[in-house]
C-alpha cells in the first residue's frame, strides 16, 4: 500500500507539473481480464512522455493529454503493460492480464533479490508452477532437464538416492565439481550423513517455492571461494496474510524395474559349460532355471501425503507443512520412510520497518538399505541353481560350497544374491533440523538503508545398525578368535553428527538519483560459515558382538571455517543500463595462514534494448537485453582439512609392528602440500534475452567461457619430497566453452486452451589445457576410474589436450565381419609390442550437448504434459560386459561358474590376460533421449459445497529411453557402468484437495 | 505513531544496530578463528614428546616393509596410484625379481603383471612405479625419523639417558633401512634421485646419482654404521643387527661388477664370512622355513619381515604369497588359509632344477603337480604349471595361525643360505681371502638338511658358478632373487638361457639387453626435471 501511495503521490506531483499543455481530457477504467475487477492504481501515462495518472478505487481515471498525444501506456506491477493508440475517442477501456509468470518477476539472488528485467547475470529461475511432477522424493529432481546448461542425474534408483549436478560441466578435477546450495540464505554443507548420502533428500520437495540457478560469475561471485561450480540457491515457501488454507496432497505410486541387464538364462550357460568347460566344470552344473534378477527386484509401491496450512494469526503469516513418505526400492529391502516438518513465519513489525522471516525444518527418515551387492550378483550368479538348498545352513540359501574349506563355502566365489538381501538388516535413523531467521531493518530515519542480519544452524544425526546374521554366506565364520573359536555375521553401528552455523550480516543501501534518472543499489556484508562434522567410530563385531576390530579413537571431529567480506554495488541508469559489480574475500580454515584469503571480482553490464527509442514502438519485440559479464569465483571443496602441514597419524590395531615379542603401535607422518590455496575460475560470459509477441515466445541466448586455473589436481610428488606420491596441489588449467538456448513459447492462448512449450539446448566444450608443473609428452596424464575386473585397472584418463574424463583404451582390431579379434590391439606406437604406450584418449563420459523440452497444456479442466531430455556425445564403459561377457568368467578358474553378459555372443572374448578390459570394444554411445515424465490432470474445481478445490492427477515417471548403449542404463554417472541400481519406470496417481 | 519520543528511539535503536553489527564483524573475524586443527592427528612435536612417541614413527619405518598403510588390512594407504593390496613392497619387489623369470608365472589380468613375463613393461607400468615409490616411501620415512632423532632435537625435547641412547639405535637402524632401499632400487632401476636428511621436504628436486655413485654411498653409509648397530643377533627380534649391514654388503659386493663394472668378490667373502661367523646356522627342516610361526627360526634369520594375522595385516607380503599360488585342485585348509587365489605357478624350467620334483630327494622341491601339467599352454590357465606349497600358514607343529586370511608367516630378507652361496659364489668366481673347501663345506652343510643326509653331497669339481646358479634356484626359489642373479650371471635377457614363455613367447626368447634395469617411472621424470630416463625407455 505504502509504495502505492508513494506512487500516487509521485505521479499527481509529475501531473501538476505538466498541467500547462493539455488540449484533451481521456477517460476510461481499467479491468482485469480474468473477471473484469477493477484495477486500483494502474498507472496511465503518455507515451514519450513523464506525464500521467493512476487510476481511482473503481478502476477509472481521468487524464488531460496534448492535442499531439497518440499513445497512452497503461503499467500495473504484475500485470502485462498495454499501450493503447488513441484516435479520436475519448473513452478508453483497457483490461489488463497478469504476466504469465508473475513469480519471476522478482529473483532471488544472493544476498537480496532483484527484477528479473534488472538482472545483469546468467540466472535461470524456476517456481513452482513449472515444478516437475509426480513422485518426486528430491528436491533437485524438480527441475531436472528445466534449465539450459545444468545437468542433473538421479545416482541411481535407489530410495532417496540424490542426483549429480553440473552446471556448465562443473569446473574442476580432483576437487569437487558439485553447485553450492543455498537454502534460504543458509549455504549448506553438500556432503550428506552417516545412513542418508544425499544432504538434498532431506528437504521435502512440497516446501519448495523456487530454485535460482546463478551460472555466470557475476552472479555467483559474491558466493567468491564456493561458486565455482555455480549457485543454486533454493527458497521455500512461506505463510501469506489472508484466510486459513489447507492445501492437502496424496500420491500413490508402483515402480518397476523397466530392463534388466542382458544375461544368460540356465539353458544357455548349460550350453557354453557343456560345449567348453572340463568334466569338473559340468559336474558343477545345477538344473535349474533360476532368474536371479526376477528374485532380487520388486514392484515398489510408494506412498507421499503432504499437508499444508498457510494463513495469519494477527499480523503474524504463518505456514506449517507436513509430509509423510513411504518409498520402497525396487530392490527388496530397500525403504525409505520419512517424515518432515517445515514452519515458517514472516510477520512484519515497527510499522513495516523490521520484517522477519523464521523458517524452520525437521526431517527424520528411517530407512534401510539393501545389500547393494546383490545386483552385482544377480547377474553373475549361476542361473542354473536354485534359489534354496535342500541344506538349513547359510539360511537355506544354495552357496557354492567347498568342503574343504573352513566356512564349507568356495572362497572368492560370489554368494547368492537373494541371501544377500534377506540376510542383512542395515537400518538407519536420521533426523535433521535446519533453522534460519532473517531480520531486515529498514532504518527509520534512512528508509533507503536496509541491515539484514540472516542467521542459522543445520544440525544433522544420523545412526544405524549393520546386522548380518551369522549364518549368513557373505560372512559365514569370517573371524577367528585367539582361541580358535570361529564367529560370523555382522553387529555394527554407527553414528555421525553435523553441527552447521551461519552468520550472515550485510547492509543494503537502495536510492533513486534522479538528477541523472538512476538508481543505486550498495550492499556490504560480512559471512561467517562454520562446517562440523563428530564421526563416532565403534568396534566391527560379529553378530554375537565379538571383536573382530577396535578403533584407535572414539571419535574424530573435522571442521573448517569460511570467513568472508562481500560487497556489490547496482547502478541503473535511464531504466537502460544497468551495471553490477562485486567482490567478496574469503578465508577459509583449510589453507595456511598465508594463502587463506582470497578476493573474488566480478563486473556485469546490460543493456535494456527494449527500452530505446527504436524498439519502444515494435509490436513484435517485447522484451531485448544484452547482458556481459565477467568475474572469478573459487573453489576449496573436496580437499583436505588440515594438510596444509604434516600431521602424524595412529595406526589401527590391526597395522602395528612386531619388535621382539611386543607389537607396537605406528605413527605416520602424512602427506601434505603447504602451498595450496584457492582454484579459480574465470568466467566471461554474454547473453541476449529477448520476449516476442507479448512475450508470447522468449528465451535467452548465451555464450560462456570459462577458465580455471591453480586446478586443484592430484599431481605427482617427486619421489623423496613429500610423505605422499601424490597430493592436491595447484598445478594445472582447463577451459569450459559453451553455448546455451533457451526458448518459452506459447502457440495456443485462448480461453480455454494454453499451450506451453519450453525447450533448452546446451553446448559444451571441455579441455585441460595443463595438468603437471614441467611439459612432458611422455607423460599422459593421470589416470583413474577404478574397474571391475583385474585388481586395479582403471579406464579413465586426464590428458592434457583432451577432455575431462576421456577414457584410456587400446583400439580393439576387428575381422573382415566386423567381428573384435580377441587380444588383438593396435600397436599406436609401432614399436612391435603391445603396452601401456599403446593406450589412447577416446571420447569421455560428459555429452557435448544436451536438451531439455517440456510441454503442458490444458484444456478447460484438463492439462496433460512431458518433460523430455537428451544427452549426444557421451560415452559409457560397458563394466557388465567387459567383466563378465568371457569364456574365462563363465567358467571361473578358481572353480565356479558364473553367469555372463549375452555381450560373449558378440564378442567371443576369452577372457585371458587383462589388455581385453581395456579396450575400446567395450566403450559405447551413450547418447540417448529419454521421456522423464508424462503427466495428466483433471481440475473438478469446486467440490463439497464449493468449499474445496479437488484435482486429481496421473504421472508415468522414466517412461521410456531410446538409446543405442547396450547396457542397462546410459546415464550413470562417472562413465562406469558396473552393475548400476535401475531407474524405475513408475506410475503415479495423485490427488490434491484444497481449501 | 510518528512521535518525537519514536524519533529519539530511532536514534537509539540505530546506534545499537551500527554497534551490534560491528561488535559482530570485530568478535567473528579474529583470523584465529580459522586456526583448526585435527581431532586425533598430531604434531611432530606431539608424537617426538617421548621415548614412547619415537619408538612408534620408529615402528612405521619398519613396517612401510610390511603394511600397505595405516589401517590393517587396507582403508588408509602409503602409496597412491596403485591399488592398495598390492603396494606393499614385498608383493611388488617379488613381482619385479620373480614374475620376470623362470620361477614364477601368473594368471591374473592386473595391470601391467603380464608384462613381466612379456617382457614388455613400460615407464608407466603400475606395479614398477607402485615398487619405486615404496621403496622411496621408506626412505621419505627414514630421512624424517633421522632428523626428527638428531640430537639436537633430543636435547631440545629433554630426551637423555637411556631413552637418548636407544633412540640413537633406532637412528642407526633407519640409516640402514634407508641404505638398504637404495641398493632395492640401485639394482631395480640403476640410476635414481637421491635424498637423505639433508634435503628438507619439499625444498628442492632430488639429483639423480649414477648407480655407481649409489654403490658408493650404499658402501659408506653401511660401513659409517656398522660400529653403533647393535651387535649381531642381539638385537630385538625384526630389527637389524651388525649382521643385517654385513649381509647387505656381501650382496653389492656379489653383484659389483654389475652395478659398477669391477668385481668385489673378494669383499663379498669378507662380509658374508663376517655373518656366517656370527654364530648362525641352519634349522633342521627346511619345509619349516616359511610357516606361521617361522619367527622362532631365528638361529637362521638374519632380518625379517615381520607379520601376523591380527596385527599386522595386509593383502600382500606371505598372505600374497600364501593364497595365490593355491588353486586347482589343492586344498587351502592345507595351507592354514580359508581359500586360494589361482594365481602364482611355475615354469618347467624350474621344475627341472631338481631331478626329483616329489620332495621325497631334496625336501626343497615343494611342488605341487596333481593336475597341473608341466608345460604351460596359456599362461592365464591355473592349472598350466607346476604349483609352489613353500609358504603355509600353518605352525611348526602343524597348528593353525591367528588367522585364516592373513598369515602370520615372516619373511627374511636375509638367511643364512644365502650367506653361505655367496661365499662360495664369490670363491668360484675368484675371490681372495676365501677357500674352495670352505665354500664346498657351506654347500654340503645346505645339501645336507635339504636331503636330510649326506646323499645330496657334492664334490670340489661340481662347485661351479653354474652350479651355484642353479643351487640358489633350489634353496632360494620365490624369495626373490631370481632377477638379480640371471642378471649376474648373463642369462636374464640373453638368449643363452630360455625359459617358457620369456618374452612373451611360448618357447622363450631373448629380449633387448636395456631391459636389465627397469624404467625411472614416468610419473617421477614428469615432475622431476632433474631426472634422465634409462636407456631404451
Amino acid at each position: 500500500m505504502n509504495m502505492k501511495k508513494t506512487l500516487v503521490v509521485l505521479l499527481f506531483a509529475i501531473i501538476g507539473i505538466s498541467v500547462s499543455a493539455q488540449d484533451r481530457t481521456v477517460t476510461g477504467k481499467v479491468t482485469d481480464t480474468r473477471d473484469g475487477t477493477p484495477l486500483v492504481a494502474v498507472s496511465v501515462t503518455v507515451k514519450g512522455s513523464n506525464k500521467g495518472t493512476v487510476t481511482a478505487a473503481d478502476g477509472t481515471f481521468t487524464i488531460k493529454v496534448s492535442s499531439t498525444t497518440t499513445t497512452l501506456v497503461i503499467s500495473y506491477l504484475n500485470y502485462v503493460s498495454k499501450e493503447v493508440l488513441l484516435d479520436s475517442k475519448n473513452i478508453v477501456n483497457v483490461a489488463l492480464s497478469q504476466s504469465s509468470d508473475q513469480l519471476n518477476d522478482v529473483v532471488v539472488i544472493g544476498y537480496g533479490s532483484v527484477r528479473k528485467k534488472d538482472l545483469t547475470g546468467s540466472v535461470a529461475t524456476i517456481t513452482s508452477k513449472d515444478f516437475i511432477t509426480g513422485a518426486i522424493t528430491t528436491p533437485e529432481q524438480l527441475i531436472a532437464g528445466k534449465v539450459a546448461g545444468v545437468s542433473i542425474t538421479s545416482n541411481s534408483g535407489a530410495p532417496g538416492s540424490g542426483s549429480t549436478i553440473r552446471i556448465r560441466g562443473g569446473a574442476s578435477l580432483n576437487a569437487s565439481n558439485d553447485p553450492l546450495i543455498v537454502i534460504d540464505g543458509m549455504p549448506i554443507d553438500g556432503g550428506g550423513i552417516s545412513g542418508q548420502a544425499n544432504a538434498l533428500a532431506l528437504i521435502n520437495p512440497n516446501d519448495i517455492e523456487s530454485f535460482s540457478v546463478l551460472k555466470d560469475a557475476s552472479a555467483a561471485a559474491i558466493y567468491g571461494a564456493r561458486a565455482s561450480n555455480g549457485v543454486i540457491l533454493i527458497t521455500t515457501k512461506k505463510g501469506k496474510k489472508g484466510a486459513m488454507k489447507v492445501d492437502f496432497s496424496t500420491q500413490f505410486s508402483v515402480a518397476n524395474i523397466s530392463k534388466k541387464a542382458d544375461v544368460f538364462n540356465g539353458n544357455e550357460i548349460r550350453n557354453i559349460v557343456i560345449a567348453n568347460g572340463t568334466s569338473t566344470f559340468k559336474s558343477l552344473l545345477g538344473v535349474s532355471n533360476t532368474d536371479w534378477q526376477d528374485q532380487i527386484y520388486q514392484t515398489a509401491i510408494n506412498n507421499d501425503n503432504n499437508i499444508s496450512i498457510s494463513g495469519a494469526v494477527k499480523n503474524v503469516p504463518y505456514r506449517f507443512s507436513y509430509g509423510y513418505l513411504d518409498q520402497r526400492g525396487v530392490l527388496k529391502t530397500d525403504e525409505l520412510k520419512r517424515s518432515t516438518i517445515g514452519l515458517n513465519l514472516n510477520p512484519t513489525l515497527l510499522n513495516n520497518h523490521l520484517s522477519i522471516n523464521v523458517n524452520y525444518k525437521l526431517s527424520i527418515s528411517n530407512s534401510n538399505f539393501a545389500d547393494q551387492g546383490a545386483i552385482g550378483a544377480a547377474t553373475s550368479f549361476d542361473p542354473t541353481q536354485a534359489v534354496k538348498s535342500n541344506s538349513s545352513r547359510f539360511g537355506g540359501y544354495w552357496e557354492w560350497l567347498d568342503p574343504t574349506s573352513s566356512t564349507g563355502l568356495k572362497s572368492l566365489s560370489p554368494k547368492n544374491p537373494l541371501g544377500l538381501l534377506m540376510q542383512r538388516q542395515n537400518s538407519s535413523n536420521v533426523s535433521r533440523q535446519i533453522a534460519s531467521a532473517l531480520f531486515d531493518y529498514k532504518v527509520h530515519f534512512l528508509p533507503d538503508l536496509h541491515v539484514v542480519v540472516n542467521t542459522g544452524f543445520d544440525v544433522a544425526e544420523g545412526k544405524g545398525t549393520n546386522v548380518t546374521n551369522d549364518s549368513a554366506a557373505s560372512s559365514y565364520n569370517r573371524f577367528k578368535d585367539a582361541s580358535n573359536k570361529f564367529h560370523g555375521g555382522v553387529n555394527t553401528q554407527y553414528l555421525q553428527k553435523r553441527s552447521n552455523s551461519y552468520l550472515n550480516a550485510y547492509l543494503n543501501y537502495a536510492k533513486d538519483i534522479k538528477a541523472i534518472g538512476s538508481r543505486l543499489e550498495l550492499v556490504a556484508g560480512y559471512e561467517y560459515q562454520d562446517y562440523k562434522t563428530t564421526n563416532y567410530n565403534y568396534s566391527d563385531l560379529t553378530y554375537n558382538k565379538t571383536v573382530v576390530n577396535a578403533p584407535n579413537f572414539a571419535s574424530n571431529v573435522p571442521e573448517y571455517k569460511l570467513i568472508s567480506f562481500l560487497g556489490r554495488a547496482n547502478l541503473n541508469i535511464l531504466n537502460k543500463y544497468i551495471i553490477t559489480a562485486s567482490v567478496r574475500q574469503d578465508g577459509s580454515s583449510k589453507f595456511n595462514p598465508d594463502n587463506r584469503y582470497a578476493l573474488f571480482p566480478s563486473a556485469a553490464i546490460a543493456w535494456k534494448l527494449n527500452e530505446e527509442k527504436f524498439l519502444q514502438s515494435s509490436k513484435v519485440v517485447s522484451d531485448l537485453k544484452l547482458r556481459a559479464s565477467y568475474g572469478v569465483t573459487g573453489q576449496q571443496d573436496g580437499i583436505g582439512f588440515y594438510d596444509y602441514i604434516s600431521y602424524y597419524n595412529l595406526g589401527s590395531n590391526s597395522a602395528q609392528y612386531q619388535f621382539g615379542n611386543s607389537y607396537y603401535p605406528i605413527y605416520r607422518p602424512n602427506g601434505y602440500y603447504y602451498n595450496r590455496k584457492w582454484e579459480q575460475t574465470a568466467t566471461a560470459n554474454i547473453a541476449l534475452d529477448f520476449g516476442l509477441f507479448d512475450n508470447r515466445v522468449s528465451g535467452t541466448i548465451e555464450a560462456y567461457n570459462r577458465t580455471t586455473t591453480d586446478l586443484l589436481n592430484e599431481i605427482n610428488q617427486s619421489a623423496g619430497t613429500n610423505f605422499s606420491n601424490k597430493i592436491v596441489a595447484n598445478v594445472g588449467s582447463m577451459e569450459n566453452k559453451g553455448v546455451e538456448l533457451t526458448l518459452n513459447f506459447q502457440p495456443v492462448k485462448n480461453k480455454t486452451t494454453t499451450w506451453d512449450v519450453s525447450l533448452n539446448a546446451t553446448y559444451n566444450k571441455n579441455q585441460i589445457t595443463k595438468l603437471t608443473i614441467s611439459d612432458d609428452p611422455t607423460y599422459s596424464g593421470a589416470r583413474y576410474g577404478g574397474i571391475s575386473g583385474g585388481t586395479g585397472n582403471t579406464i579413465l584418463i586426464q590428458s592434457v589436450g583432451y577432455k575431462r574424463g576421456s577414457y584410456f583404451v587400446y583400439k580393439q582390431v576387428y575381422n573382415a565381419a566386423g567381428k573384435p579379434i580377441d587380444g588383438l590391439f593396435a600397436d599406436l606406437n609401432r614399436d612391435g609390442i603391445i603396452n601401456e604406450k599403446d593406450l589412447y584418449q577416446y571420447k569421455g563420459n560428459d555429452p557435448q550437448l544436451f536438451f531439455g523440452a517440456s510441454s503442458s497444456v490444458s484444456y478447460k479442466k484438463w492439462n496433460a504434459g512431458f518433460v523430455l531430455r537428451a544427452n549426444v556425445g557421451n560415452y559409457m564403459y560397458n563394466n557388465v560386459a567387459s567383466s563378465s561377457g568371457t569364456l574365462r568368467n563363465i567358467l571361473n578358474p578358481i572353480g565356479y561358474i558364473n553367469n555372463g553378459s549375452r555381450d560373449y555372443l558378440t564378442s567371443g572374448f576369452s577372457g585371458n590376460g587383462s589388455n581385453y578390459y581395456l579396450s575400446d570394444y567395450y566403450v559405447q554411445n551413450a547418447s540417448f533421449l529419454r521421456m522423464d515424465n508424462i503427466n495428466f490432470g483433471y481440475n473438478f474445481g469446486k467440490v463439497l459445497h464449493n468449499k474445496a478445490n479437488l484435482r486429481i492427477s496421473a504421472n508415468i515417471q522414466n517412461a521410456f529411453i531410446l538409446t543405442k548403449y547396450k547396457g542397462l542404463d546410459p546415464e550413470v554417472n562417472g562413465g562406469i557402468d558396473n552393475n548400476f541400481y535401475p531407474r524405475p519406470r513408475t506410475f503415479v496417481l495423485g490427488l490434491n484437495l484444497n481449501f | 505513531m510518528h512521535s518525537y519520543k519514536y524519533k529519539k528511539m530511532k536514534k537509539n535503536t540505530f546506534k545499537i544496530t551500527i554497534a551490534t553489527v560491528f561488535s559482530v564483524f570485530m568478535l567473528a573475524s579474529c583470523s584465529k578463528q580459522l586456526d583448526l586443527l585435527p581431532t586425533n592427528d598430531i604434531t611432530s612435536n606431539q608424537v617426538y614428546k617421548d621415548a614412547t612417541g619415537y619408538k612408534q614413527a620408529f615402528a612405521k619405518v619398519y613396517a612401510s616393509f610390511a603394511l600397505t598403510g595405516n589401517n590393517g588390512p587396507a582403508g588408509n594407504g602409503d602409496i597412491q596410484g596403485i591399488d592398495e593390496g598390492t603396494s606393499d613392497f614385498l608383493r611388488l619387489y617379488w613381482k619385479a625379481q620373480e614374475l620376470s623369470t623362470d620361477e614364477a608365472v601368473v594368471s591374473w589380468g592386473d595391470p601391467g603383471i603380464q608384462d613381466f613375463h612379456n617382457m614388455n613393461w613400460s615407464a608407466s607400468n603400475p606395479m614398477l612405479t607402485g615398487l619405486y615409490y615404496r621403496s622411496f616411501y621408506q626412505i621419505t620415512l627414514a630421512n624424517d625419523f633421522i632428523r626428527q632423532a638428531s640430537d639436537a632435537n633430543l636435547s631440545t625435547r629433554g630426551i637423555t639417558g637411556a631413552d637418548a641412547d636407544n633412540i640413537k639405535k633406532y637412528r642407526t637402524e633407519v640409516r640402514f633401512l634407508r641404505a638398504y632401499q637404495y641398493s632395492i632400487l640401485m639394482d631395480l632401476f640403476g640410476s635414481v634421485p637421491f635424498v637423505t636428511e639433508a634435503d628438507l621436504l619439499g625444498s628442492v628436486l632430488p639429483k639423480q646419482k649414477t648407480r655407481t655413485e649409489l654403490f658408493t654411498y650404499i658402501e659408506t653409509e653401511l660401513k659409517a654404521i656398522e660400529a653403533d648397530l647393535v651387535d649381531a643377533r642381539k638385537n630385538e627380534y625384526g630389527r637389524a643387527d651388525k649382521a643385517a649391514a654385513w649381509a647387505l654388503l656381501a650382496r653389492i659386493y656379489l653383484n659389483a661388477q654389475v652395478y659398477i663394472g669391477t668385481a668385489k668378490n673378494a669383499e663379498a667373502i669378507t662380509y658374508s664370512k663376517k655373518v656366517i661367523d656370527a654364530g648362525f646356522t641352519l634349522i633342521s627342516d627346511y619345509t619349516k622355513l616359511m610357516r606361521a610361526d617361522n619367527n622362532l627360526n631365528t638361529s637362521e634369520f638374519i632380518l625379517t619381515i615381520n607379520y601376523d594375522g591380527v596385527r599386522t595385516q595386509n593383502w600382500g607380503g606371505t598372505t600374497f604369497l600364501t593364497h595365490a599360488p593355491i588353486g586347482g585342485s589343492m586344498t587351502a585348509s592345507g595351507f592354514g588359509v580359508d581359500g586360494g587365489w589361482g594365481g602364482l605357478r611355475t615354469t618347467k624350467a624350474f621344475a627341472d632344477k631338481f631331478t626329483d620334483i616329489t620332495g621325497a630327494t631334496d625336501k626343497r622341491a615343494q611342488i605341487y603337480t596333481n593336475g597341473q601339467s608341466a608345460d604351460i599352454s596359456d599362461l592365464t590357465k591355473f592349472t598350466d604349471g607346476y604349483a609352489i606349497t613353500k609358504f603355509k600358514n600353518i605352525k611348526a607343529d602343524g597348528s593353525a595361525g591367528s588367522s585364516l586370511v592373513w598369515t602370520d608367516i615372516d619373511f627374511p630378507i636375509f638367511r643364512l643360505s644365502e650367506m653361505y652361496l655367496i661365499y662360495a659364489e664369490a670363491v668360484t668366481r675368484g675371490g681372495a681371502g676365501g677357500d674352495a673347501t670352505t665354500a664346498l663345506g657351506y654347500i654340503n652343510t645346505m645339501r645336507q638338511r635339504a636331503y636330510g643326509n649326506t646323499s645330496g653331497n657334492i664334490t670340489s669339481t661340481q662347485l661351479t658358478a653354474d652350479f651355484i646358479l642353479d643351487e640358489r634356484s633350489r634353496e632360494l626359489y620365490w624369495e626373490g632373487f631370481r632377477r638379480t642373479d640371471l642378471i649376474r650371471y648373463g642369462k636374464f635377457v640373453e638368449s643363452t638361457y630360455l625359459w617358457p614363455w620369456k618374452g612373451g613367447v611360448k618357447g622363450g626368447t631373448s629380449v633387448d639387453a636395456y631391459r636389465k634395469l627397469y624404467p625411472i617411472p614416468s610419473s617421477d621424470i614428469s615432475s622431476n626435471t632433474n631426472l634422465k630416463q634409462n636407456t631404451g625407455y
